[in-house]
């Protein structure tokens, strides 16, 4: 069978198992649609939302930039584990005792102000939305590189799947196909990590692998990698080389974003008891866990095993790998595969008939080039997104290994996706219909309202997939620099300070927004539209912040921009008060109130 | 009145566990992983130091510890001060 033929039936098996699911798990009610009637338990509610948040950037993505920058890059790791501590101290348990449907909810009602929830749904829509547009650009590459069909046509058939499941499912179909998802993404990254790890290192489990010692050479497999690299020109990889100040800031505004996006906090209000909503986040972190520690060593052992590659004659020293061997030998397949993409690339600059893969920024290596004639990096193009997708191949693995990272690729991109959406749906319909524009909608009303936000969402997100931005990871990263800057401080403040009032939440949430959206203007372009910028991260507006770690400086403005206006306005109502006493205790946390 | 002086040791003794919590957690991350890394450098950990190990697996290790310690806490807390869902 051909591996084409293998992917398909991959990636159409589970497909077929998510959508089954999805309509077996229909919806019927309002509550039901948003929150599941609350029955969820804390363990399969915890791998439903580890599907949720770990999109296309954690699969896809984040072990290929590990994997060229090494350490400089480990802030992903702490950045998006980190936020679940944020959220099972400060937020999940008293949001559960609130006991409503979603964010802006709490925050209109805590802050006694239809003019707050507005705000927060703003807010809320705009940061998921551009998560959403990111996610929708990796399920176009990840579809176009596996159906083989082009991006565009990739990128259509993703959102009638999403579109399918997300719509006619609402959250319980979405947290059963999620589990089924978090089952088939693990297993997919989980596998070839584990053979490549015994390959390289002898020991199954990849974690322990990254820290043990390499069989070929007998040394420690990152003291092995470290002057594999160095002696190729390229920075050592266990070593610190980026700017401090930013890496700190780019964390926390990681972790700060992870508290604060909505389709992860609306997870915790589908469990049992303001107890269980702890436990859950506990749960979704181990779930997550498993694949963060995996993570580290993909990127690792990846970058050995290509390095290797490129110089299989005993390192630099030796002679590149030759353009016939990379036509002919069954071992440098991937490459031809990939480069149909666009994604990789190599040119034999100096026609020697070899691909001399190097650091040409180097100086000694420039020296060292010079010497033996090269002409520059022959290497011409590895886009880091590929590294996870293209790593069973590299590491010649069995066909149905390459399937089922296929398969787990679209189910990481596509729940994350429909999770947001459904984030989306309910922030309009429930929110802003509901909350805003026509309290006395129906039920019926309300649900068709959803599903038609969640049509239009999707179709926006589409669109705006065809063309782009900017890079997925980029647009991630605005999504979580602005739930940062607004959405958390606002919850945060809302649960442990009774002293900030309406005035302060609404300022702080516009101040936080408003600067954290231009200074990424600022560098990205104003509304994205390339030439337009100021600024680029590379040298960034003040000292060396870049817009991608800007997110953390936002949330600071919206706290102190909240305290000043709260202590210059009208105090909190004794009712509000109250409210915010009774969310402190568990006790008396019911069902779900549907005003 | 009884209650709401119960309460107010309940949220005290929660902020407490919170702070210890949020205070080992940066130590964790931007402390071992990050900032201080350069006083580690001199324990070695398979091939790197403690801070890399801190920067890539440990502080995940520990966040995990952090949030199920809290929810065992908090639980005892709950009961405790009378507050648990029946």
């Amino acid at each position: 069978m051909s591996q084409f033929a293998i992917n398909l039936l991959f990636v159409g098996a589970s497909f077929a198992l998510y959508i089954g699911i999805a309509i077996w798990a229909r919806a019927g009610s309002t509550s039901e649609f948003y929150a599941a009637g609350r029955g969820v338990h804390p363990v399969t509610n915890g791998m439903a939302t580890a599907a949720d948040w770990m999109s296309a950037a954690s699969f896809i993505s984040m072990a290929g930039l590990i994997a060229f920058t090494g350490y400089d890059n480990s802030s992903f790791l702490m950045g998006w584990t980190g936020g679940y501590v944020l959220l099972a101290l400060l937020l999940a348990p008293y949001l559960r005792k609130f006991g409503k449907f979603t964010v802006s909810e709490f925050i209109g009602d805590r802050f006694y102000s239809p003019t707050a929830r507005i705000v927060a749904v703003v807010c809320l829509i705009v940061a998921s939305t551009t998560y959403v547009i990111g996610q929708m650009t990796g399920v176009g590459v990840a579809f176009g590189r596996f159906l083989e069909v082009s991006n565009t046509a990739g990128l259509l058939i993703g959102a009638c799947v999403v579109f399918a499941y997300a719509v006619f499912g609402g959250m319980k179909g979405v947290t059963y196909t999620q589990v089924a998802q978090y089952c088939v993404l693990i297993t997919a990254y989980t596998i070839p990590a584990v053979f490549i790890s015994l390959q390289l290192t002898g020991t199954p489990i990849p974690a322990l692998g990254l820290f043990g010692d390499h069989v070929a050479s007998g040394e420690p497999l990152l003291a092995k990698l470290d002057a594999v690299v160095t002696d190729l020109g390229f920075k050592e990889y266990t070593a610190h080389h980026a700017d401090t100040l930013n890496m700190v800031l780019f964390t926390l505004s990681l972790m700060i974003g992870t508290a604060g996006l909505p389709h992860v906090i609306m997870r915790f209000f589908t469990v049992p008891k303001v107890s269980d909503a702890r436990w859950s986040a506990g749960w979704t972190l181990v779930f997550i866990a498993l694949l963060y520690l995996t993570a580290p060593a993909v990127g690792a052992m990846a970058r050995l095993n290509i390095s290797e590659l490129m110089w299989p004659n005993g390192g630099i020293s030796g002679e590149a790998v030759t353009t016939e061997q990379i036509a002919n030998d069954p071992e440098y397949d991937w490459m031809a595969t990939w480069q149909k993409t666009g994604l990789l690339d190599w040119e034999d600059k100096n026609g020697d008939g070899k691909i001399q893969f190097y650091n040409d920024k180097n100086e000694d290596l420039q020296a060292m080039a010079a010497e033996k004639g090269w002409e520059g990096n022959e290497l011409t193009k590895f886009n880091r997104d590929i590294l996870v997708l293209a790593n069973p191949e590299i590491a010649n693995l069995p066909s149905w290994v390459i399937g089922l990272v296929a398969a787990g690729g679209l189910a990481a991109a596509l729940s994350t996706a429909a999770g947001l959406l459904l984030a989306i749906s309910s922030a309009v319909s429930h929110d802003l219909i509901k909350g805003a524009i026509n309290p006395n909608i129906s039920e019926k009303g309300e649900l068709l309202s959803a599903r038609i936000a969640m049509a239009v969402a999707i179709a926006v997100a589409t669109w705006l997939g065809l063309n782009p931005p900017g890079f997925a990871a980029q647009t991630v990263a605005l999504a979580f620099g602005l739930a940062a800057a607004s959405i958390f401080p606002a919850l945060m403040m809302g649960i442990f300070s009774t002293k900030i009032n309406n005035t302060g939440a609404v300022a702080g949430m516009l101040a936080g927004l408003t600067v954290t959206l231009i200074y990424i203007f600022l560098h990205k372009g104003w509304l994205f539209i390339p030439g337009t910028n100021s600024f680029t991260d590379a040298d960034p507006l003040l000292g060396t912040i870049k817009s991608t770690s800007f997110g953390a400086i936002g949330a600071a403005v919206n706290f102190a921009v909240a305290y000043i206006v709260a202590g210059m306005t009208k105090e909190t109502p004794a009712d509000i008060k109250a409210l915010v006493e009774s969310v402190r205790v568990p006790r008396g946390a019911g069902a779900a109130q549907d005003h | 009145m009884s209650e709401n002086s119960s309460n107010d040791a309940y949220w005290k003794a929660n902020v407490r566990i919170i702070l210890i919590s949020l205070v080992i957690w940066a130590l964790v991350s931007f402390g071992f992983g990050i900032l201080l890394r350069p006083m580690l450098a001199g324990i070695s950990v398979g091939g790197s130091d403690l801070g890399f190990w801190f920067a890539q697996q440990g502080s995940i290790l520990v966040f995990l510890a952090l949030i199920f310690n809290y929810a065992w806490q908090m639980n005892k807390l709950d009961i405790a001060h009378g507050v648990d869902e029946e």
